[in-house]
């Protein structure tokens, strides 16, 4: 069972590990003009809510299968992915926003969001891949 | 001799012959001299591809190419002849004047009498083919004159009193004048003899050419701004300084007390400088009719200049230009490129010749030219003979030239028309030596007459004891404390400013000073004159794109470095040739180098397809309610009268859309025998009805189009459908417009209730006047902000006209227009019978809508200098890319703000740059590039930073950080950071600089008004709690916020009270033979009001006229009408036309104010009882009110923040 529970989350932290990246190179992207911030966004704006699913769903897991520690680490940001989620304006078109992207830095700081991200995920993703391994020794 | 006469008959000719001009292209050719022009030139240049700069249509440059050939040749010989002869000055400035009737007389004999034209030049030339002289001057006439209209330009048109219209008739009785001059031609002859004899065959060329012109430069100023902005670039700084003169003659009472002073002094200068220097070619004239000359003078060597780049940069270095703006287009108009290119050099050649003789002139009087060029306007002659003479060796030059201007210079700051100054002679060699030109700023520092600025900006002003804070006289704009020479080449504050006009070298000492850093622009701003550059190779850095401007600096003559990113480029060998001097080298005296706001006409290479037509759709609300309020007769009776109006060329649509709970689309094709309507009842799913013909060529079905503005107001007087379905509509116009892109004008009542897109009311009445929170200023649905950026994507721009009685939740509907760069006008409480001020001001801003210069398919990057960045960027637009705006339509009343800061520390630089570049398409289907260049000085201390402040842009930067704070935050927050700044600010100085004791508020005299300003902030509908505003007025005054440019802007944020029972002529100033009194500013303070007086309050978009109780009846009745107070009706809106002398002051001083903005203002006479004074009365901002501080206890306010 734990091996179950831990090859998921390694393949789900997988998957978010190249999200972030895909994330970090599409608003480069956008930095350096190589796309305009309409495609940018709509773009980003697709993968917001796989991201947000596939990070509540080994939160969830790790609870179910009392991992404390791992899932207390792993809950500051998937609250911060629904927050900002459930902050975003009415007249916005998603978290993205291809008219304010440009306006006051905000194109900063989703880049440093985003790679932050990516270290969190890469640090989970020793976690598991060392949990795993764990249990599959003890199995 | 005989020559001179001739031209003397024909100047009576020459209004009539634009028109002539414009049928004339055929004529052009006797290709004789063409020859011996090739053969002169052959070397050097290959005449035909050559681009002019004027817009002109194409068919005049066949003609245009060959007179090129021709002309050139002329110059040169003059230029020979000049070296040859340095001692003739004389001889020189008769070319001059001679020059200067020839063109008057040209037209004319472009027109119809080629034969005389003929007749006249045989006689003096000899053998030399005279044709060829008459048929060059009407080409180039013509094109300069129908650029002239879509383009106007004029740094001074803001300050200026005149509309650009009237700067028009200006021009042209300008032009009218100089006819009249034609006696002083007559002495050149003999110099003309003496030319010609040397040049042999050329000299006849030389001869026509110079006369010819300066003729034409002459006329093309006048007729339009566009040639002679194109001409006056290159390389005259005389003619730059002649125009400035001329323009200030006419305006400058207008504009300021300082403009006058300006005047003044270059008259003052004036005068001597024709004595001491025979050999200059204007002032050697006839002195008196000076402004006229001038003005000729001015043109010609415009012309030439213009005329000389052109041919030159032919060649070849098209493909750096392609990356930026080009995205957007792909080109077409290449050909039409080079045609316009033909026109010009004829043009060229005139003002060749006409400047030529100028050059030499001065050369030759080498002691003429320090004098001279001090007097700002006048000098500009003088100064440009001097510089003309060193011209040919221009990097050796430098210091010298620029003493000359300092000496003199003190006065021209004032004005803000700088750019065109004279002073440009200077110039080049502050160019070439950049650095020294720092050091010589700060020397000139102490030396300069009035850049005492920093002593006086940084005076201490003890905000609390000080009264009378506010001046008598409107605030200017500060100016940079360059050099005299940059200072002249800098852009007119009207179209850029930063808030601080001396940059802070690090972040660090922005972040002390607590002040904002930003750029408002107003780049498609109406000019009454502008360079335009027709060129194969537009200049630019090849690694930043830049493009060339007057504060780069050539290393040698081969090499420019960017003033943006210092990076080192090769001149392109075009670019080598000084059209003035007919010479290689002299790469800094083209238009490009002497212009900071010049226009370039683009080649294909900035174009992702063709230029578009000018395409209008109207998409209109038939509902009922919109039926109740009548809007559509105004509609439709204004576009009635302004269908021939409308900017474009043959290719111009139109379309119409109306719909209510359905869409109704009108079949216009030509041939139907009436217009067709289509209704489609789908709205969840639109489609378009036919695929073509709903938008038609406005030509071929000009009939069809009128029976449906007749008809349109009544089809729809009995209908009961109440609900709207403006989403689909969109969604329909959409579709309809994504094909070509162009304008789409939304015409709106009430809450769209249908589809997609539908609102719902989110107001709240009783909260109307709440301190605490106010909510729904953003958006409530995106569906409006993708559709914008849908249409954006398209080149589609949507404009909104809202006619609302009752809550229409604008915050989400504006989105439409704000994200496609369209505008919003909205109409509280509109109906045509019940609210008649509302109704006129329809019909006024519809006026000026329909008939505005308008832009498609634009895009605007604003570069800065390496270590400054833009992060934030206001107005209505889409950032598509980090510093890329795209416009899908760009109108002469749209400003912008951006705000900057500093990435890296600017130690190892004294100046910064900041460069817009505006690429669109004219609606003459001409693919353009505005380019408008700012200069400021770089400082490191504190005190500087503070003496720099310009308040105003401060304030409005400040406005549009507080609208995007009040949207993404909360109304509460952007009124605390509002008001921190002010502590901030004062605070920082005070603790920092001010070395006095920290009870009293001090404030540097630079941002005395900082306080008030922003009070008066507080006050506005925008940001107001506690007095009852309604949400709609709320978004609709952010809006305006948002996207008005600053001199509209500051009106609106503190409007001029002036006292008008007792107007007098002290201190008026004229315009267009109109005595325009100029009364002082009063603060706006309910204790300035007496009972007995009259006051007019000047609000931007409305005028009040206050009348007190005991007003004088003589007052009332000689300016109103009535005999007393108690008869003047309620509801006033006109000022009768009274043959009295106050009511003739009244009313000039009130058309002058109109005639200083785009849009008409409408006019309530409130009367001291009736309920509509708190209307005005709520504009008081420095009296206390129920919910607000008043001024001094909004001081006392912020000291006490200061203290804590």
């Amino acid at each position: 069972m734990e091996v179950v529970v831990f090859v998921f989350s390694l393949l789900d932290c997988c998957a978010l590990i190249f999200l972030s990246v895909y994330f970090i190179i599409t608003l480069s992207d956008l930095e350096c003009d190589y796309i305009n911030a309409r495609s940018c966004c709509s773009k980003l704006n697709k993968w917001v809510i796989p991201e947000l699913v596939g990070h509540a769903i080994v939160t969830v897991l790790m609870l179910v299968s009392l991992h404390w520690f791992i899932f207390l680490l792993n809950l500051p940001v998937a609250t911060w992915n629904i927050y900002r989620y459930i902050m975003v304006p009415s007249g916005n078109m998603g978290v993205f926003d291809p008219t304010e992207i440009h306006n006051r830095g905000q194109l900063k700081s989703h880049m440093k969001e985003a790679m932050i991200k990516l270290g969190f995920h890469l640090l989970c993703f020793f976690m598991y891949l060392y949990s795993m391994i764990l249990a599959l020794i003890n199995d | 001799m005989q020559v001179p006469s001739g031209y003397g008959l024909h100047p009576q000719n020459y209004i009539a012959p634009s028109g002539h001009c414009a049928q004339g292209p055929g004529k052009m050719t006797s290709l004789p001299l063409d020859s011996q022009c090739g053969d002169y030139y052959s070397g050097l240049y290959t005449v035909p591809t050559q681009n002019v700069v004027t817009p002109n249509t194409a068919s005049q440059h066949p003609g245009a190419q060959q007179m090129y050939g021709r002309v050139l040749p002329a110059p040169h010989v003059v230029g020979s002849t000049l070296g040859s002869f340095p001692g003739a000055v004389s001889s020189a400035s008769h070319l001059h004047t001679s020059a200067s009737v020839n063109h008057y007389n040209s037209p004319a004999m472009d027109s119809a009498n080629s034969s005389v034209a003929s007749q006249g030049f045989p006689s003096t030339c000899g053998h030399y083919a005279v044709s060829t002289v008459s048929n060059a001057y009407p080409r180039v006439s013509y094109p300069s004159l129908p650029a002239g209209d879509p383009y106007g330009q004029q740094m001074f048109t803001s300050q200026s009193a005149l509309p650009v219209r009237p700067m028009r008739d200006h021009s042209f009785s300008g032009q009218n004048t100089a006819v009249g001059h034609p006696p002083p031609l007559p002495p050149p002859p003999s110099q003309q003899y003496h030319q010609q004899q040397n040049l042999s065959g050329y000299s006849t060329l030389s001869w026509s050419a110079s006369g010819l012109p300066s003729a034409q430069d002459n006329l093309i100023r006048n007729h339009t701004g566009s040639l002679a902005t194109a001409n006056s670039n290159p390389t005259n700084p005389v003619a730059d300084s002649l125009s400035c003169s001329v323009m200030q003659n006419v305006q400058p009472p207008a504009s300021s007390p300082v403009v006058s002073t300006m005047l003044s002094g270059a008259s003052s200068t004036r005068t001597p400088p024709p004595a001491s220097y025979p050999a200059e070619p204007v002032a050697s004239a006839p002195q008196p009719s000076e402004l006229v000359q001038q003005k000729g003078m001015q043109y010609g060597d415009y012309v030439n200049n213009q005329a000389s780049s052109a041919p030159t940069p032919l060649s070849s270095t098209s493909d750096d230009e392609e990356e930026e703006e080009e995205d957007e287009e792909a080109g077409v108009d290449s050909s039409s490129t080079t045609s316009s290119a033909s026109p010009v050099p004829n043009s060229y050649d005139a003002l060749e010749g006409g400047s030529y003789p100028d050059m030499l002139s001065s050369s030759a009087s080498s002691p003429a030219p320090d004098p001279a060029p001090e007097p700002d306007a006048v000098p500009a002659p003088a100064a440009a003979v001097p510089q003309p003479s060193k011209a040919p060796k221009p990097f050796g030059y430098g210091y010298p030239a620029l003493q000359p201007g300092y000496q003199n210079a003190a006065a021209p700051p004032s004005s803000g028309a700088p750019p065109t100054g004279p002073a440009y002679s200077g110039f080049q060699q502050c160019a070439q030596q950049y650095p020294g030109l720092n050091q010589l700023s700060t020397g000139l520092g102490g030396l300069s007459l009035q850049s005492s600025p920093q002593p006086e900006s940084l005076r201490p002003v003890n905000l609390t004891q000080e009264r009378n804070v506010l001046p008598m006289t409107p605030v200017w704009a500060p100016v940079p404390n360059l050099n005299l020479e940059l200072r002249k080449l800098n852009c007119s504050p009207d179209s850029f400013r930063c808030t601080l006009t001396n940059i802070p070298q690090t972040q660090a000492l922005l972040n002390k000073a607590k002040l904002p850093l930003g750029l408002l622009l107003h780049p498609f701003r109406d000019l009454t004159q502008l360079p335009v550059i027709t060129s194969n190779t537009i200049v630019r850095c090849r690694s930043c794109r830049t493009y060339i401007n007057p504060f780069v600096s050539f290393i040698d003559q081969r090499r420019w470095k960017c003033n943006l990113c210092y990076r080192v480029n090769d001149v392109p060998e075009e670019f080598m040739y000084n059209p003035l001097t007919r010479s290689y080298g002299e790469p800094h005296k083209r238009p490009e180098v002497q212009n900071s706001t010049v226009e370039f006409i683009a080649s294909s290479d900035y174009m992702l397809r063709p230029p578009q037509p000018a395409v209008y759709l109207f998409v209109l609300d038939v509902s009922h309610n919109a039926v109740e309020a009548g809007y559509l007769t105004i509609l439709c009776q204004s576009l009635l009268e302004n269908l021939d109006k409308l900017p474009g060329d043959s290719r111009t649509r139109i379309g119409f859309m109306t719909f209510d709970s359905t869409i109704h689309f009108y079949n216009l094709q030509e041939g139907l025998s009436q217009p067709q309507m289509l209704i489609v009842s789908d709205i969840d799913d639109v489609f378009l009805p036919i695929p073509d013909s709903l938008l038609v060529n406005l030509y071929e079905s000009k009939e069809l189009i009128k029976d449906l503005l007749n008809a349109l107001p009544t089809m729809f007087t009995n209908t009961r459908e109440t609900h709207s379905a403006l989403g689909p509509a969109l969604q329909a116009a959409f579709k309809l417009m994504s094909p070509t892109g162009g304008r789409v004008s939304v015409f709106q009542t009430q809450l769209p209730s249908l589809g997609a897109g539908l609102l719902q009311s989110r107001e709240d009445p009783n909260q109307r006047s709440s301190t605490k929170v106010v909510q729904h200023l953003g958006p409530a649905t995106d569906f409006y902000k993708k559709l914008a950026l849908d249409c954006s994507g398209q080149q589609t721009a949507v404009d909104l006209f809202l006619l609302s009685s009752q809550y229409s939740d604008l915050a989400s509907l504006a989105c439409m227009s704000k994200y496609s760069a369209g505008c919003v006008y909205y109409y509280p409480s509109f109906h045509y019978t019940h609210n008649p001020s509302q109704a006129e001001k329809l019909q006024k801003d519809l006026k000026r809508y329909l008939t505005r210069k308008i832009g498609f398919e634009a895009v605007m990057r604003i570069r800065c200098t390496k270590g400054l960045s833009m992060h934030t960027f206001h107005g209505n637009f889409f950032v598509r890319s980090t510093d890329l705006l795209s416009l899908a339509n760009i109108n002469p009343d749209a400003g912008f703000a951006v705000q900057l800061s500093i990435e890296e520390s600017l130690t190892d630089t004294s100046l910064v740059c900041f460069q817009t570049a505006l690429l669109y398409t004219s609606s003459k289907g001409e693919r353009r590039i505005r380019v408008h260049t700012l200069c400021l000085p770089v400082v490191s201390s504190l005190p500087d930073v503070y003496a720099g402040v310009d308040v105003q842009a401060a304030i409005c930067l400040l406005a549009n950080m507080a609208v995007d704070r009040s949207v993404s935050s909360s109304l509460s927050d952007a009124r605390d950071a509002l008001v921190n700044a002010v502590v901030d600010s004062l605070s920082a100085y005070g603790s920092a600089v001010s070395s006095l004791q920290h009870s009293a508020l001090i404030a540097p005299s630079s941002l005395k008004l900082f306080p008030l300003y922003v009070l008066a902030l507080l006050k506005q509908k925008a940001f107001r709690t506690g007095t009852s505003t309604r949400l709609d007025d709320r978004v609709y005054a952010m809006c305006q916020i948002k996207c008005q440019p600053l001199v509209h802007l500051m009106k609106m944020i503190h409007p001029n009270l002036y006292r008008i029972d007792r107007l007098t002529d002290e201190g008026a100033i004229h315009v267009n033979d109109r005595v325009v009194p100029q009364p002082p500013l009063q603060k706006l303070s309910a204790e300035k009001l007496t009972r007995e007086g009259a006051f007019l309050m000047d609000c931007g978009s409305v005028f009040y006229i206050w009348v007190g109780k005991s007003c004088d009846n003589n007052f009332i009745e000689d300016v109103l009408g009535y005999p007393n107070f108690a008869s003047i009706p309620q509801k006033m809106t006109h000022l009768p036309e009274l043959n009295t002398l106050s009511s003739e002051r009244a009313r000039s001083f009130i058309t002058w104010l109109r005639d200083n903005r785009p849009l008409s203002p409408i006019l309530h006479v409130v009367k001291d009882e009736s309920p509509a004074k708190t209307e005005f009365f709520q504009h008081l901002i420095e009296d206390r009110t129920e919910a607000a501080f008043s001024y001094y206890e909004f001081l006392l306010h912020v000291q006490r923040q200061i203290c804590k």
